[in-house]
């Protein structure tokens, strides 16, 4: 029988999904020995399924720590995405010339304006990065794009853009590498345990890894994990469908939410939002509704071919905002999980990073600890 | 370039490529009548304009992409030939919405 492989590190980070992967190379920048024991290719794995949106408006409604986190994010992008091509010399495809929300009939536009509001109003800031354009002025935006007969307008957040989330991950599993971590795939961690003296041993089947300090961000296997470590994590999956046409001559200059033309021509249509457990089925029931919206807000769409379809499961929290917590009773073991990793992907890499190699999280994550499920609900 | 190894016969029936007429038999492939052009490709890639031609001949590899009466991107290995059907060779990236470009 082969022995198992023994290996040490400052800090181990379970799952190289985009929330792991984004950690795990800020670690490696700021000079932490990092290891990153990624899961199987049977894994439930959103960072492989992403829409790529890199996104503001609309986020955050009654948490504003958390608008304001993906704020920060946006803001570190274009150094963030800088960075990681030049380690990497990978091109994230990342744009950044604002996005749009379509809104059909007149009432749906009124409700945006509305949601916009008060989110601004939440979060305080004195000037807006959104404005409501109506259908004449998004229609000189789109001049290779009629909007249907349907849309009243969009909201245009300033901050938003798009990106190729699986050239980020590659970036981000290259740039771990790059910048002297360690990476080691097909390692579907079991268990976390003390080591007795303050740091951790974590076992992995083929091999067992010590280190002072734990990352779990192991995606919808990280109940079973932080629960080894004393904490509850309540995260559920959310299914969500996309839908993907032949490459296109370039006829959207920005992306929407839920469409959005990649570089290379492709329309990506998403996504639903589905109660359906662990199952990545594709329905034909979503194919039909995403191509009816798509075909509401640019008729032209109807022409395209669609060449794929598929599902993952979001990770997503009672509240839908992300949870970063470090164990009370075990100190050293962090949970981190959201499913806006993309677009939060520059903080975790700077400030989640930052915290996590000075071995505690700041006040202004507080909010984020998953103790705010605990507290029972007023009538 | 390919060749049939004997003549359709009087159940020949014609499409064109590219509005040439050419001649096919009935429950063949288009890519099948593709590939015995003179010219066997199919389109040219969306990003290098680079040609591709009918491969796989069993829908799996997309190469064989062309517009079949006027509806674009149909994988022409798993589509049987008809009397007077309209084939055009797919150029790059396909454009949306002509109308309003």
């Amino acid at each position: 029988m082969q022995k198992k492989s023994s290996l040490t590190a400052d800090i181990v980070v379970i799952g190289a999904g985009t929330v792991g992967a984004a950690i795990a190379y800020g670690l490696a920048g700021r000079n932490v020995h990092v290891l990153v024991l990624d899961g199987g290719d049977d894994d439930f794995r959103a960072a492989n399924a992403n829409f790529g949106l890199v996104w503001v408006q609309g986020k955050g409604m009654d948490m504003p720590a958390y608008q304001q986190l993906t704020r920060d994010s946006v803001d570190l992008w274009p150094d963030f995405s800088a960075e990681l091509t030049d380690t990497t010399a990978i091109d994230l495809q990342y744009e950044r010339n604002g996005g749009l929300s379509i809104c059909l009939g007149e009432a749906e536009f009124e409700q945006q304006r509305a949601m916009l509001l008060r989110l601004h109003n939440q979060l305080g800031s004195a000037e807006p990065d959104w404005e409501m354009l109506d259908r004449g002025a998004l229609t000189k935006l789109l001049p290779k794009a009629l909007p249907g007969p349907d849309v009243t307008g969009a909201s245009f957040g300033r901050r938003d853009g798009h990106a190729n989330p699986l050239r980020l991950l590659a970036a981000l599993h290259a740039g771990i590498l790059r910048k002297g971590g360690q990476f080691r795939g097909g390692s579907i961690v079991h268990s976390v345990q003390t080591d007795g003296r303050g740091g951790f041993t974590i076992d992995f089947g083929t091999g067992r890894a010590s280190a002072a300090r734990v990352v779990i961000a192991a995606g919808l296997g990280s109940k079973a994990l932080a629960a080894q470590v004393g904490l509850d994590i309540p995260i559920r999956p959310q299914r969500g469908q996309i839908l993907v046409t032949e490459r296109l001559e370039p006829f959207l200059p920005l992306p929407m939410s839920g469409l959005r033309q990649t570089r290379e021509g492709t329309v990506m249509i998403g996504a639903t939002h589905e109660e359906a457990g662990f199952d990545t089925s594709t329905t034909s029931g979503a194919a039909a509704a995403l191509s009816a919206t798509a075909i509401r807000c640019i008729p032209a769409l109807s022409e395209a071919t669609l060449v794929r379809q598929w599902a993952a499961l979001r990770i997503l929290t009672p509240d839908g905002y992300p949870i970063y917590a470090q164990s009370q009773s075990h100190p050293g073991a962090f949970a981190t999980m959201c499913h806006s990793g993309v677009t939060l992907a520059a903080a975790h890499a700077a400030l989640l990073a930052d915290a996590i190699a000075a071995g505690r999280l700041p006040p202004s994550l507080d909010v984020f600890h998953q103790r705010r499920f605990d507290v029972p609900k007023a009538a | 370039m390919f060749r049939k190894l004997h003549e359709p016969g009087p159940g020949a029936l014609t499409i064109t490529i590219d509005g040439v007429s050419v001649s096919a038999e009935p429950g063949e492939s288009i890519a099948a009548v593709l590939l015995r052009q003179a010219e066997p490709w199919s389109r040219l890639t969306p990003v290098t304009q680079s040609k591709r031609a009918p491969y796989c001949m069993m829908g799996v590899c997309f190469d064989c992409l062309a517009e079949v009466d006027g509806v674009a991107s149909v994988q022409t290995c798993l589509k049987p030939v008809c009397d007077g059907m309209r084939v055009v060779r797919q150029t790059g990236k396909r454009r949306i919405g002509a109308l309003i470009a």
